[in-house]
């Protein structure tokens, strides 16, 4: 079976970045990001969440604040999102966004009033040495919609109140030295080149290109994209994207409502006073697919990688707990999914097969995904795509749904059972504005999906004759 | 912050507390809430409770009643270092197994059980141990443990369904390892480094190996190792260790005693040189690994070996802990850069001979042979000159954080607990690792950088990048030697 950890050692995701952890080779390398996309994480994007007590307000400065208090554990856990994620990179500066995000922790200019702890400017040294010394860190990134950082801490008051200060200084006064990001921008080139010598990266990549055609979530980081990203890039997206009143604040830890206010008032302080807040222009969707495609790209591999699929659906889709339902039968729910049965347990073509809609401010990809030894590919292909098609068109059996609702339903406290787990949800609360009492009704909603609502939504979203196939490293 | 270097293995008692959350307010009104603004309280469920069953299974418990999901888990005290020759990767092939069957259960059928139960099963397989867990609603856990138990005792399934799983095993091995580079050069380091000790195998096994794998070498192993007393049951979230006892009993205590099989102690000569190998593989980046032996932490006994353990670790945070670390700062930063990463790791505990290990992607145009030079001058540095105290007072600090961070999940929790009782250690040795790691004086690990970084006890691999289109290794078993 599967010989893997996901969740909670390397919790999933809203946004779809996986990390496997190998436990079949547990080895001191491990440590080393192995990121992968494989089915026991890949529920589908922006899944849902719990009943508990989620206080939500707006700060003078236009930000969103949404808390759960957490007593158990002296630590919390803060995060800020923008909508200054890659969807917004000027295509042929794709990364910029992330890039950015980044470059954060490359160094930090001195305090304009020059006082408090952490005025002086610091290096990118000094920084890593202040967070370790605090046993606290401040992550950043950015995915395709959202920018995001992301501040751990124990709530010891000599440590947090140290550890707001340099996250609101550094998020604030980022230097962007200009040696620190031509340096990093020949490791990221070496580190992309190295990624296409993998059959799994080139065929996300052309994956990617064709399903999202000319938009945003289609485009890749490259050597040359880098290149045409300067300090002043940085600086100008910077200046733009880290506004107030654009931020989401999700704050899960050992503090009441008014440490919160007080602790995200400080955090944002120093941040651009917006005089306005207009709207940001808005980005075009994705175009459907117009026919059918079948890409078949050479590689001496070991193994074929497989990706079928197509533009699936947005986050604010009416039907969007009929359609978790629907791919929690199809390839989402591990071991007793359709896909699962009929690649892996009928016929031991593939170690890992899945299907995930990455639904997000726009129809993100529907994805099957399998790995097969190369002279297998094409028996693979034709199952996976029969199973697909069969699922669309027929919908699911009344004993399937009855399934995935025990599992999903019975399940959801352990979709909130760590605050790690409860930041992840009521971030997704706070980015996609959804309800305040969207945990507290969730089951309910997916109590009410009926095998039509399934079978109704799946194929108004999926058409099988007209998705993608890649095949990288088929045998010939 | 950088991972902790211990390898998750480490875990306290003195901080799981409060057993009330916001969660646990709203899924379990019977709990009492905490007040506005409390802060951690201590709670009288923290230690782990520990049982022996009458055929000698061990249980261990630890409550955790933040929500109302539970954790169960069985870890045996087989792995990849206890198969031979000929069959390496049977223990991971017998765990596969397990998901296919017993006498009163068809196959498919376990996973499928768990789902309806609301809960998560997955399982896995290292060289010191196999493990089996189910993620669930904590009212389900009677029901996960009487399944559990019934594979433990009862694994039954027919050779077709071997057949089967053993494909979706060798694509597991394509995946994992014969299409990723820097694996194939870890399973060589290995295979190199080590003569005698059985850590020399890979844990997947070899691919000759799983091809001539037969489903009575699975059956074999299963009935040599899955035996009561070389199990233990790990139980931890929102449960009452008493009545986890009864049920214990109830369904694992029952399972007739056996005796465990001797274990042949294949001690690993020592090293008398250097020891090296070229590894060419598809890939842009060359890479550099050194391994080099070094004592374990076999328990937590004071001993001169056991501190050079506890040292080293404290070494390899020292170097590579936290970000800005000597290594990085030393070798990723300036105009003159020798690399693009850099790494330290100590082994610190395992059933089988432990490696402090070097390892980094050289930058564009320098070599893997100068990174390796560079690499072992940071460890020469530190023997020369020792560290200073602020570093250490920082490794420390990190540390001690992340004793608190990991409360937060109850997953982790009873994990820990399950390396803990695979190594021999008692529960509570989280927080006497820790006790013992800040003790580390600056001069202890100096000390250690001075003795075990020759190159007698030093085993170096290189992988040497080619050419995409390159056919210069066979990557492919032959297509259909084995269906």
């Amino acid at each position: 079976m599967p010989s893997f950890f996901c969740d909670p050692i390397a919790p999933c995701e809203s946004e779809p970045t996986m990390f496997l952890i190998s436990s079949v080779l547990i080895k001191p390398f491990g440590w080393r990001a192995r990121t992968a996309m494989f089915s026991a994480c890949l529920l589908a994007s922006g899944w849902a969440q719990a009943a508990l007590p989620i206080q939500h307000w707006t700060q003078p400065g236009g930000a969103r604040v949404y808390l759960v208090e957490s007593h158990a554990i002296p630590m919390v856990d803060v995060q800020i999102d923008l909508d200054a994620g890659g969807r917004r990179d000027p295509a042929a500066q794709a990364g910029l966004a992330s890039v950015m995000a980044g470059q954060i922790a490359s160094g930090m200019r001195a305090a304009p009033k020059g006082q408090g702890p952490y005025a002086q400017a610091m290096d990118e040294n000094q920084i890593g040495e202040a967070w370790a010394d605090l046993g606290a860190s401040l992550g950043a990134s950015a995915g395709a919609d959202r920018m995001s950082f992301a501040l751990r801490s124990l709530t010891d008051p000599a440590l947090l109140d140290k550890a707001v200060a340099l996250a609101a200084r550094q998020l604030a006064h980022p230097a962007f030295p200009e040696a620190m990001w031509l340096r990093d921008r020949e490791r990221m080139s070496a580190a992309i080149r190295e990624s296409m010598t993998q059959p799994a990266t080139v065929a996300q990549h052309r994956f990617d290109s064709v399903v999202y055609g000319a938009h945003p979530y289609g485009y890749h980081t490259t050597s040359e994209s880098l290149l045409r990203i300067g300090v002043q890039d940085l600086q100008n997206l910077h200046a733009q994207s880290l506004q107030a009143c654009r931020a989401s604040v999700s704050v899960v830890g050992a503090l009441t409502r008014a440490q919160t206010d007080a602790l995200v008032k400080r955090l944002l302080a120093q941040w651009p006073k917006a005089s306005d807040c207009q709207p940001l222009p808005a980005v075009a969707e994705v175009a459907p697919l117009a026919e059918a495609q079948h890409l078949n790209l050479p590689f001496d591999s070991a193994q074929a990688h497989v990706l079928i699929g197509q533009p699936g659906y947005k986050r604010d889709d009416p039907d969007f707990f009929a359609l978790l339902v629907g791919n929690h039968i199809l390839g989402g729910g591990g071991f007793v999914s359709r896909l699962t049965e009929q690649v892996r347990e009928k016929r031991g073509l593939s170690y890992s097969v899945y299907s995930y809609f990455s639904a997000g401010l726009h129809a993100g990809a529907f994805t099957v995904g399998l790995q097969t030894r190369p002279d297998q590919a094409a028996q693979a292909v034709a199952v996976a795509k029969d199973v697909v098609r069969a699922f669309v068109n027929e919908g699911p059996t009344q004993a399937e749904l009855q399934a995935a609702k025990s599992n999903l339903m019975g399940g959801f406290a352990l979709r909130i059972d760590s605050n790690r787990k409860l930041l992840d949800n009521v971030a997704n609360i706070a980015w996609n504005r959804l309800p305040l009492n969207y945990l507290d009704v969730w089951t309910q909603q997916i109590e009410r999906v009926t095998v039509q609502d399934v079978r109704r939504a799946m194929s108004r979203v999926l058409q099988p004759d007209r998705m993608v196939t890649v095949v990288v490293g088929a045998q010939p | 912050m950088k991972p902790n270097l211990l390898l998750g293995i480490s875990l306290t008692t003195a901080l799981l507390s409060a057993p009330w959350n916001a969660l646990a307010q709203a899924a379990q009104p019977r709990q009492e809430p905490a007040g506005q603004g409390s802060q951690t309280r201590s709670a009288p469920s923290a230690q782990v409770h520990t049982f022996r069953l009458a055929n000698g299974m061990t249980l261990w418990v630890k409550p955790d009643r933040r929500a109302p999901t539970a954790v169960h888990m069985v870890w045996l005290r087989v792995g990849s270092m206890d198969e031979v020759d000929g069959t390496s990767g049977v223990a991971h092939v017998l765990e596969h197994m397990l998901f296919k069957g017993t006498p009163s259960l068809a196959v498919g059928e376990f996973s499928r059980r768990v789902a309806a139960l609301g809960g998560r099963d997955n399982a896995f397989t290292a060289k010191d141990y196999t493990g089996y867990y189910q993620q669930i609603p904590s009212d389900q856990l009677a029901a996960v443990m009487r399944l559990e138990a019934d594979r433990f005792a009862n694994n039954q399934w027919p050779d077709a369904e071997f057949v089967k799983e053993l494909e979706v095993v060798k694509e597991e091995r394509r995946l994992r390892t014969d299409d990723n580079p820097r694996a194939q050069l870890h399973e060589m380091l290995m295979a190199t480094a080590l003569s005698a000790s059985p850590y020399r195998r890979p844990i997947v096994g070899w691919m000759s190996d799983l091809e001539a794998m037969s489903a009575q070498d699975a059956r074999d192993f299963y009935r040599k190792w899955y035996t009561p007393s070389n199990a233990v049951v790990v139980v931890a979230g929102d449960v009452d260790p008493l009545q986890v006892k009864v049920l214990a009993d109830q369904y694992y205590g029952v399972i007739p005693a056996r005796s465990v099989a001797e274990r042949k102690p294949q001690q690993e000569p020592e090293q008398q040189g250097l020891r090296r190998l070229e590894f060419k593989a598809p890939a842009e980046q060359a890479y550099v690994a050194l391994a080099f032996k070094v004592p374990r932490l076999a328990n937590l006994d004071v001993t001169p070996e056991h501190n050079d353990a506890l040292a080293l670790t404290v070494l390899a945070a020292v170097l590579d802990g936290y970000s800005g670390a000597r290594l990085e700062r030393t070798l990723t930063q300036g105009n003159t850069r020798l690399a693009d990463s850099v790494g330290a790791h100590n082994g610190l505990m395992g059933r089988g001979p432990q490696f402090f290990y070097l390892d980094g992607v050289p930058s564009p145009g320098q070599t893997p042979e100068a990174l390796e030079v560079a690499l072992r001058a940071q460890v020469q540095r530190v023997a020369n000159e020792g560290v200073i105290e602020a570093e250490l007072e920082r490794v420390k600090t990190q540390w001690v954080a992340s004793e608190i961070y990991k409360l937060d999940s109850v997953f982790n929790q009873a994990r820990e607990l399950g390396v803990a009782w695979i190594l021999g250690l008692p529960p509570e040795h989280g927080a006497q690792l820790i006790a013992r790691l800040r003790q580390v004086t600056p001069a202890q690990v100096q000390a250690v950088a001075q003795k075990y970084f020759g190159d007698d006890n030093l085993t170096v691999a290189i992988l040497r990048p080619q050419p995409l289109s390159g056919q210069s290794r066979p990557r492919r078993a032959p297509a259909g030697a084995r269906h």
